[in-house]
């Protein structure tokens, strides 16, 4: 029973950033646009915070340029799906494969090069207990997303903005008849999920491997954008959802390190656990009375407003 | 010769090859142009990175005498077939594939370009046109095991790996063997993460083996991540792989085991513009200094570097051979007998855990 703890604080560590680059999808794809370039853009993400930690040591100031760097590479799936009605689809894989090239580019120079890890926002004495050390030992961006969760619920459910977002993703031609500027509400969704897919990047040389090495996400962007279907675009279940697969993928290494009854599982069992998890959740949304997945009516649809 | 249409075709045939002849015989003074691919990113500071510094010994060493290109990120599969076509068809005629997952691509793309010479790293088919290397890695592993068995205080070391190829069963073997030779009760669990390339992975990895009571952590993974974790978290230590890693864990690595595929390159590449490559199957190590073993690190005292050079130059003067009997497996059964050495082609088939490897999943 020792272990749980450090599972949990494990867990916290691989679960964030796929929280905070879902939160960012699930926003983009309420306003009824479909980026599947959250890989990419947490790549491009990644590098500028690894490069802004490594000339500054200051991880805010990193995480600002994840930020800022997932923003620019956002803004040009904009330009193309909002501006000129490219197929967003195909778009965002092009993002994808754009963000990974670029990155690895901007990274060639910082290979062999360490950088520091992010400290606790707390100070380390509130930390000392395990079980204080499960409250206080994260760094900033774990409570980060834990407020956006809350932040974001808000916002969809209760704010004026909100609702505006959900009726553009629902009904484009229905907000736009009655004033809403729908590609301006779209430009502004999805700089916000750059944002938030930046920062899920500079995440990963912050908090989980102080380096730059190129593809370090490794598809955690895909899981991300898997995660938002899986909640059923909605920010709660999403926190429930990440920390689901931070679960299996953190048990999957603590089980075989160990020599505890969960070490005889095979390691096939535990890859395909995820999907499982994922399908089963598919299944049971399909099951649901109503019939609707809650799927954003206009998702994925380029807006058209003279046909 | 009679006029027959099979006839016709011979001719054409051998006509059409006759400008490849002419080109050839003009192509005497135009440099060699070498091939590459990697499984991972040059960057990734091990594996990768390690054949490419080889590749620029190569440049370095013959100069004009040849023109190498690589491409890296090269999956395992289909779309290697791909690559290694393009790169035959750009007029590389030597072309080395670099990871073990390679084999069947090169087999099939060799058949349909009999004047490109292959070379495939770790691997175990051969061809006409298709040669073998790899380097006695266990050498090195040994030397790490050694050192594993003297500074553990748990006596429990982790070994982060790729997928169970013989490859990494004989390096996590010959680690555990040089231990117990130090600490007859040191144990080693392997943890298979089903990657090359997953930084995270690798460091959740470690932090689970860590907390866990591991103190001692190798990994065959292709990067420093497990390494940073011994070194954030203050365990015992790690060992730099395919390259001197000490950059990311000043304090934790105890030494490295480096790749050093340079000369290989160069010999291979001097025996195609002489004309007299043959498809080898040379397995090189510590003595022809294809592996060597990096600084140790401040932990190292200087009694267990004594031990760790021992091994190291016993296995260089040939006076030592840690897949020497007796050997029993993980399940008691004596697999090498008292004396007896086990064979390269026995260990390139290794698929059983020596004693003192924890059975993984």
């Amino acid at each position: 029973m020792d272990l749980l703890i450090p599972i949990f604080v494990t867990l916290v560590g691989a679960a964030s950033p796929i929280l905070i680059a879902a939160l960012g999808e699930l926003v983009v794809e309420k306003a009824g646009v479909l980026n599947l370039g959250v890989e990419g853009m947490m790549l491009v993400g990644a590098i500028a915070g690894f490069a802004a930690q490594f000339y500054t040591g200051n991880p805010y100031f990193a995480l600002v340029c994840g930020a800022a760097a997932g923003v620019a590479v956002s803004l040009i799936f904009g330009v193309l799906t909002l501006s000129l009605s490219t197929n967003q689809t195909a778009t965002g894989l092009a993002l994808t494969i754009f963000g990974t090239g670029l990155s690895a580019l901007a990274g060639a120079p910082f290979s062999a090069r360490p950088v520091q890890l992010m400290a606790p926002l707390f100070p380390p004495e509130l930390a000392t207990h395990p079980i204080w050390r499960v409250i206080f030992g994260y760094a900033a961006p774990v409570y980060f997303s834990l407020i956006m969760v809350f932040v974001l619920w808000y916002f969809l459910k209760k704010t004026r903005s909100g609702l505006i977002l959900r009726a553009v993703g629902e009904n484009d031609l229905s907000a736009h008849s009655i004033g809403y500027s729908v590609v301006g509400v779209r430009y502004a969704a999805v700089a916000f999920g750059g944002a938030m897919a930046g920062i899920a990047g500079a995440c990963f040389p912050l908090l989980l491997t102080p380096q730059w090495a190129e593809r370090m996400t490794a598809g955690r962007g895909w899981i991300a954008v898997a995660l938002v279907v899986f909640a059923s675009w909605r920010p709660f279940r999403l926190l429930a959802g990440a920390y689901l697969f931070g679960l299996v993928m953190t048990m999957e290494l603590y089980a075989k390190a160990g020599s505890g009854p969960l070490s005889a599982i095979p390691s096939e069992l535990w890859a395909a656990l995820p999907y499982l998890a994922t399908i089963a959740v598919l299944v049971l949304i399909s099951l649901r009375r109503d019939g609707s997945t809650n799927a954003p009516a206009c998702l994925g649809k380029p807006f058209m407003p003279s046909n | 010769m009679t006029l027959t249409r099979r006839n016709l075709l011979k001719i054409g045939a051998a006509a059409s090859a006759l400008p490849l002849l002419g080109s050839r015989a003009f192509a005497q003074g135009e440099p060699l142009k070498v091939g590459f691919i990697y499984v991972g990113t040059i960057n990734d500071n091990g594996y990768n990175y390690a054949h490419n510094q080889g590749r620029l010994y190569l440049e370095e060493q013959l100069g004009d005498a040849v023109e190498t290109t690589y491409v890296e990120n090269v999956p395992e599969g289909p779309d290697c077939e791909r690559v290694l076509r393009e790169l035959a068809q750009q007029g590389n005629k030597l072309i080395f594939a670099t990871s073990f997952g390679f084999g069947d691509s090169v087999i099939k793309v060799a058949q349909q370009f009999p004047d490109v010479k292959f070379e495939h790293a770790t691997g175990y088919m051969k061809a006409d046109n298709v040669g073998l290397y790899n380097a006695r890695f266990y050498e090195g592993r040994a030397v790490c095991g050694t050192i594993a068995g003297h500074l553990s205080k748990t006596g429990k070391a982790g070994y982060i790996g790729s997928f169970p190829i013989p490859e990494v069963v004989m390096g996590i073997n010959s680690f555990v063997l040089a231990a117990r030779k130090v600490n007859p009760d040191f144990t080693i669990k392997p943890v298979y993460i089903s990657t090359w390339n997953d930084p995270p992975k690798e460091a959740d990895a470690a932090r689970a083996m860590i907390d866990q009571g591991i103190d001692i952590i190798a990994q065959h993974t292709d990067g420093p991540a497990a390494l940073q974790v011994v070194e954030e978290r203050g365990a015992v230590g790690g060992f730099g792989q395919g390259a001197d890693m000490s950059a990311f864990a000043p304090d934790a690595q105890l030494t490295s085991i480096i790749d050093h595929w340079g000369p290989h390159y160069v010999n291979s590449a001097k025996a195609v513009i002489d004309g007299t490559w043959v498809p080898g199957d040379t397995w090189e190590g510590l003595k022809e200094d294809v592996v060597q073993i990096g600084p140790y690190g401040p932990k190292v005292t200087e009694e267990v570097k004594a031990a760790a050079e021992a091994v190291r130059t016993g296995q260089i003067d040939g006076s030592f051979h840690i897949f020497t009997g007796p050997i029993k497996d993980n399940t008691g059964t004596e697999r090498v007998p008292a004396g007896q050495t086990m064979t390269d082609a026995e260990l390139l088939s290794m698929d059983w855990y020596v004693e003192g490897v924890e059975q993984p999943a």
